[in-house]
């Protein structure tokens, strides 16, 4: 540890908090429909989009139609993507003739990139083709994320709303997402990410002749484009296998902070739009409050445990913390910090090896997910996931403090209480039941390449970051398998919707409500106490579901390790 | 203002009581059974698990295991916690009981009179009570009980209605009007009455008060369902949490039995709050009859605590209803004294409440107490002069409404007798909502004294305690709007509401909802009817007419409007009873993972030690003493529920961080010391 790791990540923390409101205030004028700077180039695009999408633009749907309008796009999108996997070969612009994806595989792709996981059984530059990462892959991470934000701006809307039938409509967030937020955006962050040196070709591989006379083919391709998205849309999957570590995706410590804070940057912004949408900045400010408490919390436990190290290393003399799995050009702090982001994000991209960081170090990651990816989370996807969470917390504060629960006006009852339980309880059927699974079945232990505790938090990291749509991988597990593919897919589709569909049933219930005014008898939810409560309730919710779970794998890893047994 | 302070009616009934006790020790088996028990989901669950586990001991019995012993205390345990629960709900509803039982006795045998004949009022035929039909007339005469709630048609008497009250002050009943209301079980004193049967058999107030405190009417209340959500949805995370330890013990290479499985399992799902959560209710409702207050549903109970704004009608509720003297004011060249002894002595005869508070007010002020002069002639007050006062030792003593005193001080011979300080006091009073009474003594203008409706001694407090709740008081008089504003500030209500009818009443209560408030209000006539059916909490007036009775959603039977504060804060303390209760048994669930999942695990995984930061001494007494520790916690707090936690109008931040230090924090950290304390107890006894 030293000072300068500190200040790197004190200034980190810093700009995106200073970002925040800035970017807060442009997203609420988009989404509330006002002009913005970028209208002028923008708006006529959008409504020639709307006429030929025959979409009015004016007419809002109710929570149920916004539902099924944005699963059927889902369908469709399936649809599409699996299609064009499975018949690259016979598709153009595919230089290196990279054959179609094998079935199991191309569902598990298709449901990841469809659900903003971004979880990769396979390795980009030996399977698909320029066609399938620009028109398949990345539309996806647009449109993906893109989803998530509207979703979240329903749930917002129904918390701002007060006796309304509709909560907006699908179709014009998505295209507003799309043109007015990611897009801009992504541009801009291009066109950094090539000044960084970063590769931008439809050309073919590079071919290279190494010092010692050998024949190196470097993979290039339009890398810098989908790198933006990869982090803006929190989508993480690589352009090359070995994702954000890699020199050509992340090529400088500036690229790498930049790339950090592409990653939370939406989601923090939409804490602000809460804010704002609801009339008090203040409530915003909260949940962002309690995003950074987790957040910092997990950024000083594994800075601290990787930079210690482990009792072993330094028997042997090696004392500058754990370096294994990591990139020389962003450290201990440059990796450090980017895991927690990227898994606090469910972005999922990497630029370390999380299966190389110490038991504690790892375990944070994990931790992050577990918790439902709400610490600040993906884009739109960590609002809505955190606003569940704000449910239970002020239900439990309600009660305590005799009265009905209530949170910016609107009375917390029986229905969204189910709602949100029901949304919760993905979590743990899906990352424990496929995790019990996979640990004694057969085919599927045989996937695990560490014995013991480590390959146990190997398969639970798996489970976990598919479930929680991060898409981060502990690697050392064998991914690309039929049980794997199948169980993952199921498990990245079941962790999407079935949060997605009770948090719109929340949605269209609150805006449906009447808005409560406050009194002194109504908590306050813009203080520490709310925020700390919020807090204890993740953590205590987290905590009881996943103990067992963590206990057999890091925690007991982390004892094995101070015992001087490694894995 | 703290609800203990308050005085009760009802008998207190201690915890151990040995006649609530005893029957709830057998009710506690009684409600094993499934169907009683699957109303409560938690708690349902906890039975069917105990019963599977009970099997399997009665399989290894048979087969013979090694740890029987273990197993054997482990299950017993179990249907401990199951039987606890039990006896959490049977205990709150035998308190009912005792009070129902009383209720029961007032009406067994009672005999009706019913008039064959609508007209004749002499012939009638003796019928049991329970036969009455609604729209039957009865007669009741002197030392009869009413058979049947019902309307007087004719007559007037006075009842004693201490069976539903307790109050055995009697009260008049009379045909027409506001008081017509009876009461079945209620006994008439004297005269007698004629009275229109309204209850149909089997729903009489008796009747539903009876089924009322003994809880068999108790429905879940929207809350409480909500609440029930939250602590299925934990189990079910407990389920999968549990039922996937064995798979990741294989992959360790070790097993664990499933009675292990199942203590874990136990503990973890919120069976406190779970336990308690129906006595709580209970409790509830018995608190309100406590304090003579009737709810018709948990809803209203739990709507109260959620009330933001509360009207009250002034007269009676915020001031005495009486005008009463509060100063003397002379004019100039007339002393204090002068002018008090003279209003002393015009008031001296006059038996009015206003007349009273003239002589209390001076003799307060200055202790004169003049002897009764045997020349002095009381003059009454009479409409046609609007005058009263004394003819003393040739002083002509006169009080009354300024113009009439005017008018008798020219007749006396005085003709520019009005100054213009007399004016402006005058003036003064009437602007503040006072009623000036002038004063003279002949021709000579003495002064004016200031009659006001006063306000009650204590309501400021009680408006200031509702502020700090959160809650809008609203004054509701039929005074002009001059009067109204200045008793409203006197009072410290927040709103009012002048020349009120009863639309006015219900447009403003439409209002306050259209804005999401919920609002509360108490009415005895019957053209509050509409708006106590309106309100959110209606509370009607015992002594009220049955329309407003049947309009309300509570009936307060001391009659006592500043009662609503107590049933709001009884609202309050259910929900946040449940809301500490919750908090606590799912705070609890920390220290019970830190006893038994290293216990689990240790014997392939020894690392795992390092998380019995408890120091339990073996695994299986650690398993013991988490399963004890989570039944007697139940019975540990059974006190709690039926007592609910103390309401304080200190802000809800405030509360609620008092609230998680005792129950949140206390609730993580109380199990550690009270498993270790079992464990060492176990050890001791060598249970294990």
């Amino acid at each position: 540890m030293n000072l300068y790791d500190w200040l790197q990540i004190a200034a980190f923390c810093t700009v995106l908090v200073a970002l925040t409101p800035l970017l807060g205030a442009y997203l609420t004028r988009v989404f509330d429909g006002q002009r913005t700077w970028l209208s002028p180039v923008l708006r006529p695009i959008e409504i020639v989009l709307y006429r030929v999408a025959g979409v009015d633009q004016k007419q809002e749907q109710h929570w149920v139609s916004y539902t099924i309008a944005l699963l059927l796009f889902h369908v469709a999108g399936f649809l599409f993507l699996y299609l064009l996997l499975r018949l690259q070969a016979l598709l153009p612009l595919n230089p290196a003739g990279q054959g179609p994806v094998a079935a199991d595989l191309t569902f598990n792709t298709t449901m990841s990139f469809l659900t903003n996981t971004n979880w990769q059984n396979y390795g980009g530059e030996s399977t698909m083709s320029y066609l399938s990462q620009m028109l398949g892959l990345t539309v996806q991470n647009y449109l993906s994320a893109a989803s998530g934000i509207a979703i979240s701006l329903a749930l917002v809307r129904g918390f701002a709303r007060a006796s309304s039938h509709t909560v907006g409509n699908f179709w014009v967030d998505i295209t507003r997402a799309t043109l007015y937020v990611l897009m801009p955006i992504c541009v801009l962050l291009a066109l950094f990410f090539v000044w960084q040196g970063m590769p931008q070709t439809l050309g073919p591989y590079v071919e290279a002749t190494t010092l010692e006379g050998a024949k190196q083919t470097i993979a290039v391709g339009p890398v810098a484009s989908q790198i933006a998205i990869k982090l803006l849309g929190t989508n993480g999957g690589g352009f090359f296998n070995a994702n954000a570590s890699h020199p050509l995706e992340n090529p400088t410590a500036l690229s790498n902070n930049m790339q950090m804070l592409a990653i939370l940057m939406i989601g923090a912004a939409l804490t602000n739009v809460f804010g704002r949408m609801v009339g008090n900045q203040r409530q915003g400010y909260a949940i962002f409050a309690a995003m950074g408490v987790l957040f910092l919390a997990g950024v000083v436990v594994c800075y601290w445990a990787e930079s210690y190290g482990t009792q072993t290393l330094q028997s042997l003399g090696l004392s500058g913390g754990n370096m294994e799995g990591k990139e020389l050009r962003f450290g201990i702090v440059g990796s450090a910090l980017f895991a927690v982001v990227t898994t606090a994000a469910s972005c999922g991209a990497v630029n370390a090896m999380h299966d190389s960081f110490t038991a504690l170090g790892g375990m944070i990651p994990l931790i992050n997910m577990q918790l439902g990816e709400i610490v600040i989370g993906g884009v739109g996807a960590g609002l809505y996931g955190m606003l569940l969470f704000v449910i239970l917390t002020i239900f439990l504060a309600g009660l305590m403090v005799g009265r009905t629960p209530e949170y910016v006006g609107k009375k917390i009852e029986a229905r969204e209480v189910k709602m949100a339980m029901l949304a919760i309880l993905v979590l743990p059927l899906m990352i424990l039941g496929w995790t019990a699974i996979a640990v004694v079945y057969p085919p599927a232990v045989a996937s695990i390449a560490n014995p013991g505790p480590h390959g146990f938090s190997e398969v639970l990291y798996a489970f976990t970051s598919q479930t929680a749509n991060n898409g981060s991988a502990f690697a050392g597990l064998t991914g690309n398998t039929p049980f794997y593919n199948v169980a993952g897919g199921i498990a990245m589709f079941v962790g999407r919707f079935w949060m997605i569909v009770p948090a719109m049933a929340i949605a269209g219930s609150l805006a449906a409500k009447k808005s409560v005014p406050a009194s002194s008898g109504t908590f306050p939810t813009t203080g520490a106490l709310f925020v700390g409560l919020l807090v204890g309730v993740i953590l205590i919710v987290g905590g009881l579901t996943f103990f067992p779970a963590l206990a057999v794998g890091p925690i007991v890893e982390h004892l094995a390790m101070l015992a001087g047994d490694l894995f | 203002m703290d609800v203990s302070k308050l005085r009760k009616r009802m008998p207190v009934t201690t915890l151990l009581d040995p006649l609530i006790v005893l029957p709830a020790i057998g009710q506690a088996f009684v409600k094993l059974n499934p169907r009683t028990l699957v109303k409560n989901p938690v708690m349902f669950v906890l039975e069917v698990v105990t019963v599977l586990t009970s099997v399997l001991l009665i399989r290894d019995l048979i087969t013979g295991r090694d740890d029987l012993w273990f197993e054997v205390q482990i299950v017993v345990w179990l249907w401990f916690t199951v039987l606890f629960a039990n006896f959490a709900e049977a205990i709150a509803e035998g308190r009912g009981k005792a009070q129902a039982d009383a209720l029961r006795q007032t009406r067994a045998g009672t005999v009706a009179k019913r008039l064959l004949m609508n007209d004749n009022q002499q012939l009638y035929e003796a019928v049991p009570a329970e036969q009455l039909q609604s729209g039957d007339l009865v007669v009741c005469e002197a030392g009869d009980v009413i058979p049947g709630d019902g309307e007087v048609i004719e007559g007037i008497a006075s009842v004693n209605e201490a069976a539903v009250t307790g109050e055995s002050a009697p009260v008049i009943r009379e045909s027409g009007g506001d008081r017509s209301a009876v009461t079945g079980g209620t006994t008439v004193i004297s005269d007698r009455i004629v009275v229109k049967i309204t209850s149909s058999p089997g729903s009489s107030f008796l009747d539903r008060m009876i089924r009322l405190v003994e809880g068999a009417e108790r429905q879940k209340t929207p809350n409480e369902i909500a609440l029930n959500i939250l602590l299925v949805g934990l189990s079910i995370i407990f389920v999968i949490a549990t039922a996937t330890i064995p798979s990741f013990a294989a992959y360790a290479g070790g097993t664990i039995s499933v009675i292990v499985l199942v203590a874990l399992f136990v503990t973890l799902i919120p069976t406190t709050i779970g336990a308690l959560l129906s006595a709580i209710g209970i409790a509830g409702m018995d608190r309100l009859v406590r304090f003579n207050v009737l709810s018709m549903s948990g809803r209203a109970v739990e709507a109260a605590g959620d009330i933001d704004t509360l009207l009250l009608d002034k007269t009676g509720t915020i001031t005495f209803g009486n005008r009463l003297a509060t100063e003397i004011i002379p004019v100039p060249g007339i002393t204090e004294f002068e002018a008090a002894t003279a209003a002393l002595l015009a008031s001296e005869a006059d038996e009015t409440a206003e007349g009273r508070s003239i002589v209390v007010l001076v003799k307060r002020k200055f202790g004169v107490i003049n002897p009764p002069s045997d020349q002095a002639r009381p003059i009454p007050f009479s409409a046609m002069t609007r005058l009263s006062g004394v003819d003393l030792e040739g002083r002509k003593l006169r009080k009354g409404a300024v113009e009439s005193i005017l008018k008798f001080v020219r007749s006396e011979g005085n003709n520019d007798a009005e100054p213009s300080a007399f004016r402006i006091a005058v003036e003064r009073i009437s602007r503040s909502g006072g009623t000036p009474l002038a004063l003279a003594d002949g021709g000579r203008l003495l002064g004016v004294i200031h009659l006001k409706d006063v306000v009650k001694p204590d309501v400021k407090e009680r408006f200031a305690a509702l502020r700090r709740m959160g809650i809008k008081t609203v004054m509701i008089t039929g005074d002009n709007p001059v009067t109204a504003a200045s008793i409203a500030s006197e009072a410290g209500v927040d709103d009012f509401i002048a020349q009120a009818t009863p639309e006015d009443k219900l447009r403003y209560i439409r209002s306050e909802q259209a804005q999401g408030r919920l609002i509360a209000m108490c009415g005895d006539g019957t053209n509050d009817a509409p708006a106590l059916a309106q309100a959110d909490v209606g509370v009607a007036m015992q002594t009220g007419t049955q329309a407003a009775r049947e309009a309300g959603n509570m009936v307060d039977l001391d009659s006592d409007p500043t009662k609503l504060i107590e049933v709001v804060e009884i609202g309050k303390q259910l929900l946040m009873t449940r809301g500490a209760l919750t908090t606590f048994s799912i705070a609890n669930d920390v220290a019970k993972y830190f006893a038994i999942i290293p216990a689990m695990f240790v014997a392939f995984y020894p690392q795992l030690d390092a998380l019995n930061i408890m120091g339990l001494q073996t695994p299986q007494s650690a398993i013991l003493s988490a399963i004890i520790f989570n039944a007697l916690i139940i019975i540990a707090l059974i006190p709690l529920a039926l007592k609910g936690v103390t309401y304080r109008p200190i802000g809800a931040a405030a509360l609620l961080r008092r609230n998680l230090l005792i129950y949140g924090l206390g609730g993580i950290v109380l199990p550690f010391a009270g498993i270790k304390l079992i464990d060492l107890a176990v050890n001791a006894l060598h249970l294990v």
